[in-house]
């Protein structure tokens, strides 16, 4: 029991000081969970959180998960993420309870109205940033134009882009393979 | 159905299909505005900029907004639960077989596609707020409809202001030597400024 509160309160500090995204939290991580607290080594960490990358959801969840499931099973994994998830939880709540009571003001619409550009602005470097790690030949350069253009002009569910492309993927592999 | 259940469901599929991160949830949360109505484009960029602000993974932090402005403090628990569900089962079951998740053949192939797939999602909603924020044209889709409809909403077809500052955060993001490496809420905080100094509500 004593653990798994240790697990839940060293994950929700993370998740006060993962600012930014996942991608935020390996060094943090890396002090916390290796140096101060020994339970896991710098090789598992790694392995964590590349295989968090690529498997599906936020990838801090999934690293929480992992480091919690190697201490006490699957309830320590439920206790970590629950612990990473639970400073969103509280301070998002919060402002946006405040946010709804001022956004009638004049000041805080044009206020947003600035930020949405900059926002646009971060997504698109996100894009070009996954673009450098995921466009890796023509036929990757393909799927990505496909997706894009796809997802721009019909309505269909994100999810079956993403169904689609994984057997693309297998497909493509295999007949690579097989033409060597 | 309860709106609480949908809610669920619907932040379920996002945790089970982003791949990539928090970023990755983007296109799946834009869908499921647009399907529900519970929020627009306009409220779910305001949400991001609140996310990437606030302390907490982003896709957490948006999960737990968009849960918030549905369905208040509990909505907010329930979107969150809903999201990282997914991942606890499939990491539970990756970390049983971790050598063999991470040496299987069908797992790389499948991400080989998987990954500029996600990319290009999330590229879509790039090109969808892009236009709703710098241009006059919205991006409609009335419900059961296959292709969404392009609409000019407002007087004029490009914003000049908010253009110009997107160039300017372009350049000091991606070129300029030591800005580019600032965090985020910088950048944020300089276009609030922008935005009420120039009146980029327009009002």
């Amino acid at each position: 029991m004593k653990v798994l509160w240790e697990l839940f309160w060293t994950f929700a500090k993370m998740g006060v000081m993962t600012f930014g995204g996942g991608y935020a939290m390996l060094p943090i991580l890396q002090r916390e969970v290796v140096e101060n607290k020994r339970w896991v080594t710098e090789e598992e960490i790694m392995d964590y959180y590349a295989i968090g990358q690529c498997t599906p959801g936020i990838i801090a969840v999934n690293t929480a998960t992992f480091i919690g499931q190697k201490i006490r099973g699957i309830a320590g994994g439920i206790v970590a993420t629950l612990g990473v998830v639970f400073p969103s939880v509280v301070i998002i709540s919060i402002l946006a309870g405040l946010i709804t009571n001022f956004s009638h003001l004049v000041w805080v619409q044009n206020a947003f109205a600035g930020i949405q550009v900059c926002v646009c602005v971060l997504i698109f470097n996100a894009v070009m940033k996954l673009l450098k790690k995921s466009v890796v030949d023509k036929r990757t350069a393909a799927i990505f134009a496909v997706v894009l253009v796809g997802s721009v002009f019909l309505r269909i569910s994100p999810a079956w882009f993403v169904i689609v492309a994984a057997a693309v993927g297998i497909i493509l592999k295999n007949l690579e393979v097989k033409g060597k | 159905m309860s709106v609480y259940l949908r809610l669920y469901w619907e932040f379920f599929k996002t945790g089970l299909f982003a791949v990539g991160g928090g970023m990755a949830t983007l296109p799946f949360l834009k869908d499921i505005g647009q399907s529900t109505g519970w929020y627009t484009y306009t409220d779910l960029m305001n949400m991001l900029a609140v996310s990437e602000s606030t302390p907490g993974p982003i896709g957490i932090n948006m999960a737990t907004y968009v849960g918030f402005t549905v369905g208040g403090i509990p909505g907010a628990v329930i979107a969150t639960l809903g999201e990282v569900t997914p991942s606890i089962i499939v990491i539970l079951i990756v970390a049983m077989m971790l050598k063999k998740f991470r040496d299987n053949r069908y797992v790389n192939m499948a991400f080989y596609g998987l990954r500029p797939a996600s990319t290009g999602l999330i590229g879509a909603a790039c090109v969808t707020v892009m236009l709703e924020v710098m241009t006059g044209i919205k991006v409609l889709a009335a419900d059961g409809a296959l292709v969404n409809t392009f609409r000019m909403a407002g007087e004029s077809l490009i914003k000049w202001p908010g253009v110009l500052l997107g160039a300017l955060l372009i350049v000091l993001t991606n070129f300029v030597k030591p800005v580019k490496n600032w965090h985020p809420i910088v950048f944020i905080a300089f276009s609030a400024v922008v935005g009420i100094v120039f009146r980029f509500a327009g009002v």
